[in-house]
């Protein structure tokens, strides 16, 4: 400090200076007057800029990179500019229809999303008592491990032929193999949860020597809801996946039929519509359940 | 005249895959109506496997536990317990936490209205009565033992057993709870076991403190009767000759004649 003064006069100036509002600030907080409130953060430009513009540049290089390989033109793949005039016309009409099997894309969106509806539903009102069951009971445990591990890693479409088999028709047979892929997840999720409840909330559930059901309502449920979402968020994102694959060969109106369809008629700019099409729905279903979790969660 | 609590050349061997562990043996204790007992002794002693016997979590391997003339067989409201980590449940507000006991207790035979006036007089007893609505995860850790200790009083137990109930709080927030117990006890007249590894919370609070042998195969080494009188205040006792006293003998015990686990178990 006297090195610094020895050598700079102008900062012996300055250093005595803080001393004065010093003093204010020691007695601004006991004055009766409420204290402004803190200037409102500048924008911060910059954050927001990296948070965008690196999305931005990523898809326009790709873009960049389709337009270049397709500039020679001649090809099978269509040009992005083909393709983005194709979506403007399929997307200014999505709800026509011409007879089952011209229908416009929003029908074709939303049958596809009632059979992952259905299917999905009625996984997860088998899969997650299941679950609860399988976690809490250990002989159930034991009894159901081996066949999960069995049955789990099964490629869906194996299961679309048993479908048929039973249902004797095409649309059932969808529904049972989105209901088959997507009831491992729950079933996993929430039985791992049920056993991972912490020793400490069952001790409080013995020493209140509450009943089952008490158990199950205020102990059991929420602490096991976390993962519960896990594994209904991870089931969505399967269902979607299968419900293309398995549209594909039972036909009807779906998005993954009406890709096979278009395919048909080598209408390959329709195919990319319908990828990012696929793409975005199940984005938007997952983040829609990533809300849900998020509502759900709790801190200890 | 019989005891309260009772327990009965009580055995405890534990068995896992690593093998059988003997962690206690020949235990014999017995706790009178309205007595606070503490116990104490290094860690792995035992002490909470105890606790855990009495309060019917674990069941002994060989022995007879009785509480009030009654096997103990299992957990019940009459004996409550206070977890050292206050096992508050975090989805649910203070209230609730305290209210989940007094249903099971009083649920059958009470109005809503009754069991809301309890678990209120419960929270209030312990200075809660402004965080009614708070979750576990809102309020400090002095706070929620708080409300772990009226989720055990609010039923009003026979016993209240707790397992090192201050153990994880900050010197100064467990003097003060420590303090508002001795209040708390003197007013419902409770029976009190208590599990601690701090020898001036054991002089402090109890009537008796119940040393025992380091593990494995632990037992009661030693019983020592506290004979201060009562309101006690921990200001006074701190140069009080018999408190003093008192204390270098638990010390005496833990240290002298009892001296590290370390030591012991190699």
């Amino acid at each position: 400090m006297v090195s610094a003064v020895f050598h700079n006069p102008s900062a012996a100036v300055r250093s005595t200076e803080p001393a004065k509002p010093a003093v204010v600030r020691a007695t601004a907080p006991a004055a009766p007057v409420t204290p402004p409130r803190p200037a409102r953060q500048p924008f911060d430009w910059p954050a927001l800029g990296w948070r965008v513009l690196p999305p931005i540049v990523g898809t326009s290089l790709l873009v960049l990179v389709w337009h270049l390989l397709t500039l020679e033109g001649g090809g099978a793949f269509p040009t992005p500019r083909a393709v983005w005039d194709a979506a403007y016309v399929l997307f200014s009409d999505p709800f026509y229809s011409n007879g089952p099997n011209d229908q416009g894309i929003g029908w074709n969106i939303l049958y596809s999303l009632e059979r992952v509806a259905l299917g999905f539903g009625l996984a997860a009102l088998v899969g997650i008592p299941a679950g609860f069951i399988i976690g809490r009971f250990a002989v159930m445990h034991h009894m159901a491990a081996p066949l999960i591990s069995l049955l789990r890693p099964v490629s869906p479409l194996a299961w679309l032929p048993i479908g048929l088999l039973v249902f004797k028709a095409a649309n059932p047979a969808a529904i049972w193999t989105i209901f088959i892929c997507s009831i491992w997840p729950m079933v996993i999720n929430t039985a791992v949860g049920v056993q991972r409840v912490p020793q400490d909330y069952l001790n409080v559930a013995k020493v209140l020597n509450l009943s089952e059901w008490k158990v199950i309502t205020r102990i059991l449920f929420p602490a096991v809801l976390p993962y519960m979402l896990t594994g209904v968020r991870l089931s969505v994102g399967t269902a979607w996946l299968v419900i293309v694959a398995a549209e594909m060969l039972t036909g009807g109106v779906g998005i993954g039929f009406w890709v096979w369809d278009e395919w048909n008629n080598l209408n390959v700019a329709h195919i990319l519509i319908a990828i990012f099409v696929i793409g975005v729905v199940g984005l938007l279903l997952e983040q829609m359940l990533m809300l849900v979790a998020r509502r759900f969660s709790y801190d200890d | 005249m019989s005891a309260f609590i009772e327990v009965q050349n009580a055995e405890m061997v534990f068995t896992s895959r690593k093998g059988r562990f003997h962690a206690l043996r020949e235990i014999d204790l017995k706790v009178e109506r309205g007595e606070f007992v503490t116990l104490i002794g290094h860690s792995g002693c035992g002490k909470s496997t105890l606790l855990n016997l009495i309060a019917g979590l674990l069941s002994p391997t060989s022995g007879v536990l009785l509480c009030d003339g009654r096997e103990i067989a299992a957990p019940g409201p009459e004996r409550a317990v206070v977890f050292q980590n206050h096992s508050l449940l975090p989805w649910l507000t203070c209230f609730d936490n305290v209210l989940l006991g007094v249903e099971r207790v009083f649920g059958a035979s009470e109005s809503k209205a009754q069991l809301k006036d309890r678990t209120e007089a419960a929270l209030a007893l312990v200075g809660m009565s402004h965080a009614l609505a708070k979750r576990p995860h809102e309020i400090s850790g002095g706070m929620k033992q708080r409300v772990g200790i009226a989720r055990a009083l609010a039923m009003e137990p026979k016993v209240l057993l707790m397992d090192e109930p201050f153990g994880a709080l900050d010197a100064l927030t467990r003097a003060h709870l420590q303090d508002e117990l001795l209040k708390i006890v003197a007013r419902t007249k409770s029976t009190v076991v208590m599990v601690t590894h701090d020898v001036d919370e054991a002089v402090l609070l109890s009537d008796r403190i119940v040393m025992m042998t380091n593990g494995p195969a632990a037992t009661i080494g030693e019983i020592l009767k506290i004979e201060l009188p009562r309101p006690r205040d921990r200001i006074e006792l701190a140069e009080d000759s018999a408190y003093v006293h008192y204390r270098k003998q638990v010390l005496d015990f833990l240290y002298t004649r009892h001296g590290h686990v370390e030591r012991a178990a190699a």
